[in-house]
């Protein structure tokens, strides 16, 4: 897994009151990929573009280009496994879940 | 400054202060005895004299939610409460406080369940003592009127941002008719003046998330900005009440003393006892007992500093608590005024909880607390810490 980056958090006079987020869009900065053991790995091979991984990806975390599914987001990813699971290609998955290396 | 003299209940005079407030959103649930609040301003509504959204929701944990999305959304949000309500609303309570919304609620006090009780005590109010909530807590309904005026302009400061709850005795205050002054509508709302939210959901030019997720690398420095917004709370509610004196022709104190300066002995409450009290004063004042009072009107954030001042000279007192915290030590109050004189002086102080569940506190019962203290002065130690008064042996 990646090494998280050390950096200083705002103190108390400094943090935005209640909590709120004034930075619309800042999820996608936040790297929400540490909790995941297993990691999808996506074969462009076996792929036959079905598209059931993105659709059922609760963390959109399957990358799409021209509607075609280029890769995941493992930054976001949690390691959920349903896109393997939901993956329809047979005999082997176009996406397995593989323990993460650290 | 113009004013009409009216006789009216306290309910009515919250009603007609919200009347004047024009809040953009109320969401309530009914519930004795905030009742005949709602019942008058949902009135008020219906004959066009306002128009405020009134949210009709299915219980208090609704209410509280409606007020605290259409808050977040940027408007200007009221509702009411007792009892039972308020404890199915306490998470949300919390919620509002810490988005830093500047929700007004009249708390119309009553006894907590069980057993079922629907009669004035304040442990409604004091299970929301460390919410984050301002509390403001009125004598009589000219104060209800004046008070809610007040805490609008209190929580909306944008400096400040936390609700306020403004209390009231369940019936004794709610029900009972008084005279009292409404002030010209046209100064009320120059006073209470526009809301201008610092945050707003419905602003897609700034849009903005509420209620993200807080972990422990983020929470604790959002509680210490309330804490901070709590204790700052204080100059802005002294500058409010300078404010408003220019219409009710009197300034409200965070602590208001009654022949307390050259007094030997004195009795600290909240709410409508201290107006029994009063008389009670004046009464031992005639006989030459010098017997004074103190009176908390805010009790959020606490004026430790102003309380002590103000009770130093006395050889003894006694706090009055209409909720008992059943921590075997004596009431919330009492507690409190304790904590605040402890390291600085060794007058006794004694604790009479009182009241409970609408059990009548008169001029019998509170002339008993001035003997007692009469006695503790002289031998400068109290028979008893903590005395339940009025209770059947």
């Amino acid at each position: 897994m990646a090494k998280t980056e050390k950096v200083k958090l705002p103190g108390w006079k400094e943090v935005v009151i209640g909590g709120i987020n004034p930075d619309a869009g800042s999820a996608a900065k936040y790297n929400s990929g540490t909790w995941r053991t297993f990691k999808p790995v996506w074969s462009e091979e076996r792929c036959i573009q079905c598209n059931l991984c993105w659709i059922n990806c609760p963390d959109s975390s399957i990358m799409i280009k021209d509607g075609k599914v280029c890769g995941m987001d493992l930054v976001h990813c949690k390691g959920c496994g349903i896109c393997a699971a939901v993956c329809p290609v047979k005999p082997k998955k176009a996406i397995e879940m593989v323990k993460e290396e650290k | 400054m113009s004013k009409k003299l009216l006789a009216l209940t306290g309910n009515d005079a919250a009603a007609y202060a919200m009347k004047q407030i024009n809040p953009d959103v109320v969401a309530a649930y009914p519930i004795t005895p905030q009742t005949s609040l709602m019942e008058k301003f949902a009135q008020f509504v219906a004959d066009g004299e306002l128009d405020t959204e009134i949210v009709l929701v299915e219980s208090e944990h609704s209410a509280m939610s409606a007020c605290v999305g259409a808050s977040s959304a940027g408007a200007r949000v009221m509702t009411a409460t007792s009892s039972q309500g308020l404890a199915l609303m306490w998470e949300i309570v919390y919620i509002a406080s810490s988005y830093r919304l500047p929700i007004v609620m009249p708390l119309v006090n009553r006894a907590l369940s069980g057993p079922i009780n629907i009669h004035c005590d304040h442990s409604d109010a004091m299970g929301i003592r460390d919410s984050g909530w301002i509390q403001l807590w009125a004598e009589n309904a000219q104060e209800v009127y004046d008070n809610l005026l007040q805490a609008i302009r209190i929580a909306e400061n944008s400096d400040i941002l936390l609700p306020v709850v403004v209390n009231y005795d369940g019936f004794i205050i709610s029900h009972a008719i008084e005279n009292m002054y409404l002030y010209d509508d046209a100064e009320v709302k120059k006073f209470v003046g526009e809301y201008k939210p610092k945050y707003t959901l419905l602003d897609p030019k700034k849009p903005t998330t509420f209620g993200g997720f807080d972990l422990p690398d983020y929470y604790f420095e959002h509680r210490r900005q309330m804490a901070d917004a709590m204790t700052r709370s204080a100059k802005v509610i002294a500058d409010v009440a300078k404010e408003f004196s220019k219409i009710c022709g009197r300034e409200y104190k965070f602590i208001e003393g009654y022949k307390l300066e050259d007094a030997e002995v004195a009795i600290v409450a909240l709410g409508s006892t201290v107006g029994t009290a009063r008389a009670v004063v004046d009464e031992l004042r005639e006989k030459g007992v010098k017997a004074g009072l103190l009176k908390i009107r805010m009790f959020r954030p606490f004026p430790e500093n102003e309380i002590e001042d103000a009770l130093k000279h006395l050889k003894a007192i006694a706090v009055l608590d209409r909720a008992d915290s059943l921590n075997a030590v004596g009431g919330p109050l009492f507690d409190e005024i304790r904590a605040a004189l402890y390291n600085k002086s060794t007058i006794p102080v004694v604790n009479y909880v009182y009241g409970l569940g609408g059990r009548d506190m008169g001029l019998v019962e509170i002339n008993k607390v001035y003997s007692d203290l009469a006695e503790t002065a002289k031998t400068g130690k109290a028979k008893d810490l903590v005395t339940y008064l009025g209770v059947r042996e």
